[in-house]
């Protein structure tokens, strides 16, 4: 079993009382930890969290029922398409979703973040939780320098902090994101910086108050390849400096195969798969995640067709009976169409766990798998099933078992 | 038309005999020696000339019937700029574009018209490239229109086979964009750009605005009509591995230049310009393994200005094997040694089997 990662609360009570972020207190969690104390309790727990926005043509069910833990310096990685939720999910811990009846709970470093004020939430957005956006020419303000944005930053969370020690620490910001000639480059207005200057710019504004966690949704989405590799690597490194929690946003499964630790897998507002890096890659249970990973254009699989899941995702107003996979799941059963899987574990573990009907043993990309799915879809699809596989599946593209 | 001083055009020419050909390969386009720069302005009421963008700058390449050529490079690298050059969108600053044995350069507008029927365009964001205002129908169907191809019944009969050919309900005909999903509209973009039975398709990213599961839908798509129709494509896209499932040969573009060039194996397998090499080595890979044990070149910087591009190779402000030479001397694009006549890289320096070039990474500039 792998060392846990240093997390502040985990320790013995002395340990909590010496400061969070001095090295002695991580000393001293290294003992905790030689001594046996191996439940690390996690920065951020979310418990069943559900988000929904009522509106003109019906209810929106973005979040149904969520929970993850994130803990200190690991990353979290949360892939799914467009509209599958991974966006309202953490804009709502940050209570950035206003007009949504939020329900569930989520602790982050002991506080449930959804009974907070919005007062508190000020306190606790930039300077304990940090995001960075997918867009860093729309989250930047044009008109204001970008040094003078990130020690704005700065002096709202701590007005002691003269204008003079902000903007220096604006500079010593930007050098440490790799940005050259910071002392030059931070009386830049954002319009002078390239793309992936700005997003390193976010970066240093995210990090400027040396927050607990960093959620950063899609953020080299919008940058080119070499650059992206660059901001990667950045976040890579300072994440080992200071220790922080990340989650990762993304639609790229590349950029979680790079950077993730944990990664969950969403479907229509639910996590369809929950589980350690490796285990999503190679040993993906639901076959949602099956799915994704085939239809990646990949270099074994060059020439050959591609195989896309049929159909598209649901309308989260009008979401399918049961599991809401289904209209497009090649392996769909009967009991698919009434009743919705929840998470169980898939592995011995039990850090692996799927939302889906198939035996736990029918996990992985091995013909022994691929047998015991089409077994079970032998066993358990009734007339019912059959129809909605041939109505929505058998005669698109991708169909595989059947 | 900007005409331009004759000064500013390229220094050299003599890379005309690069263009790669293959013998007894039946070429639909060759593009020869084609330079595109884009005059920057300043000044209020007199305006003046203070620039070129040279967003594409002495550029050969050739697309084979019924064969697709992939077009990578990042923002900026002018491979849009390239395709509306080709499309006949833009007028070219020099060079040729030989479609199907025609010289089709500048042509005027009435004669560049049937031309028009022959190459096709698919665009990026299936958003912003369709009308909301207008049906489904009557979208497909202005092809058929403008080219007085086909009217009435007969054209909606017409428009209602693409729609079924694409994969789109014909039923849909009178519907509006804004009911379509992104892959549907896509698909829409697609029925389109087929209506006048084109014989080249350019295709600008046309699979970046959408999810993974869909973007596999569109590939394959674009791969039956080719199958069925013995189409040619442009292939422009950013994600490699797109690029190397749809494509038979590749062009690496950087900074209005191709950097590499050459049939998908060679190049994939065993890149000879460093910026290749760094481009692949930077394109995420869904397999976590595979990530971690590879040597991953970060390149320093960003792309420099196109309206001021570096002298000699254009890549070697951020190039790990830089020599004093590449600053002054600009690199044909040619065959290096134990490449196969096709595969073509401008490099001073071209990398070796097995060269750890991620060794050779310089730090930041100061």
């Amino acid at each position: 079993m792998q060392a846990r990662p240093y997390s502040g609360r985990a320790c013995i009570a002395v340990s909590v009382m010496l400061c969070n972020a001095c090295r002695v207190s991580r000393i001293l969690h290294r003992g905790c930890w030689a001594m046996g104390r191996r439940d690390a309790l996690t920065l951020l727990e979310v418990t069943d969290l559900t988000v929904s926005f009522p509106t003109a043509d019906g209810v929106v069910r973005a979040v149904r029922g969520v929970s993850f833990g994130v803990e200190a310096g690991r990353t979290l990685g949360i892939v799914g398409e467009s509209g599958s939720g991974k966006t309202v999910l953490t804009q709502t811990l940050l209570g950035l979703t206003p007009g949504a009846d939020v329900s569930g709970r989520a602790l982050f470093d002991g506080t449930d973040l959804l009974t907070l004020t919005e007062d508190q939430l000020r306190e606790i957005r930039g300077a304990r939780i940090a995001v960075i956006f997918q867009d860093p020419l729309t989250s930047l303000h044009p008109l204001y320098k970008v040094g003078w944005q990130i020690a704005e930053m700065i002096r709202a969370h701590d007005k002691s902090v003269s204008k003079k020690q902000a903007h220096e620490r604006a500079t010593e910001l930007l050098g440490r994101v790799g940005i050259p000639r910071p002392a030059q480059r931070v009386d830049d207005y954002p319009h002078q910086f390239s793309g992936g200057m700005r997003q390193r710019a976010m970066i240093a504004m995210a990090l400027s108050l040396s927050p607990r966690m960093i959620i950063a949704d899609e953020p080299t989405t919008a940058l080119d390849a070499t650059v992206q590799a660059q901001i990667i690597d950045l976040l890579l490194r300072l994440q080992q400096e200071s220790h922080t929690a990340l989650i990762m946003i993304t639609h790229d499964l590349g950029v979680v195969a790079d950077i993730a630790d944990d990664v969950m897998v969403m479907y229509a507002g639910r996590a369809a798969e929950k589980a350690p890096k490796r285990d999503v890659f190679y040993a993906p249970h639901h076959p949602y995640t099956k799915g994704l990973l085939e239809s990646i254009p990949s270099s074994s699989a060059s020439g050959d067709r591609l195989r896309p899941i049929p159909g598209s995702p649901p309308s989260l107003i009008n979401l399918p009976s049961g599991c809401k996979f289904h209209p497009r799941c090649g392996y769909v059963l009967d009991r698919c169409l009434t009743e919705e899987p929840g998470l169980r574990p898939v592995s011995q573990g039990g850090l692996h766990s799927s939302a889906c009907w198939l035996p736990v043993q029918a996990a992985g990309l091995s013909e022994q798998a691929e047998e015991l799915r089409a077994q079970t879809v032998r066993e358990g699809r009734g007339e019912a099933a059959a129809e909605v596989f041939d109505a929505e599946i058998a005669g698109a593209e991708g169909s595989v078992a059947g | 038309m900007s005409a331009i001083p004759a000064d500013t055009g390229p220094a050299s020419t003599g890379s005309a005999s690069t263009a790669p050909e293959t013998v007894g390969e039946d070429v639909l386009v060759r593009v020869e020696n084609l330079v595109k720069y884009f005059p920057v302005r300043a000044g209020g009421l007199i305006r003046r000339t203070v620039g070129q963008v040279h967003a594409v700058d002495d550029v050969s390449l050739s697309i084979p019937r019924g064969k697709t050529l992939g077009l990578v490079g990042e923002t900026g690298s002018g491979k849009s700029t390239l395709a509306r050059c080709v499309a006949g969108l833009i007028p070219v600053s020099s060079g040729r574009v030989i479609f199907d044995g025609r010289d089709i350069t500048n042509l005027s507008r009435g004669a560049m018209r049937p031309v028009r029927r022959e190459i096709q365009m698919i665009f990026q964001d299936p958003y912003s490239s369709l009308n909301p205002r207008r049906r489904i129908g009557a979208i497909i169907g202005d092809p058929f229109a403008i080219h007085k191809t086909a009217t009435g019944a007969e054209r909606k009969r017409a428009v209602q086979e693409l729609m079924e050919r694409v994969g789109l309900n014909p039923e849909h005909y009178n519907r509006f964009p804004a009911e379509f999903s992104g892959g549907q509209r896509q698909r829409i973009g697609v029925a389109r750009a087929l209506a006048l039975k084109p014989k080249l398709i350019i295709c600008d990213e046309p699979v970046s605005a959408l999810d993974v599961s869909i973007q596999a839908q569109v590939l394959n798509l674009l791969a039956d009509l080719q199958r069925d129709y013995g189409l040619s494509y442009l292939f422009i896209a950013h994600d490699l591995e797109v690029v190397r499932h749809v494509s038979n040969s590749v062009a690496v573009m950087y900074l209005g230049r191709i950097g590499e060039s050459g049939p998908i194996q060679p190049v994939y397998g065993s890149p000879r310009h460093p910026y290749t090499v760094a481009l692949l080595s930077a394109a995420p890979a869904a397999d976590p393994d595979a990530a971690a044990a590879r040597q991953r070149i970060i390149l320093t910087g960003d792309v420099p200005s196109p309206i001021d591009p570096p002298s000699g190779c254009r890549f070697h402000p951020r190039c790990p094997k830089a020599e004093a030479v590449c600053g002054q001397q600009e690199p044909q694009l040619e065959a290096r040694a134990g490449d196969a006549a096709t595969h073509l890289t401008a490099c001073h320096f071209p990398v070796q089997a097995g060269e750890n070039l991620a060794a050779a990474g310089r730090s930041e500039p100061a």
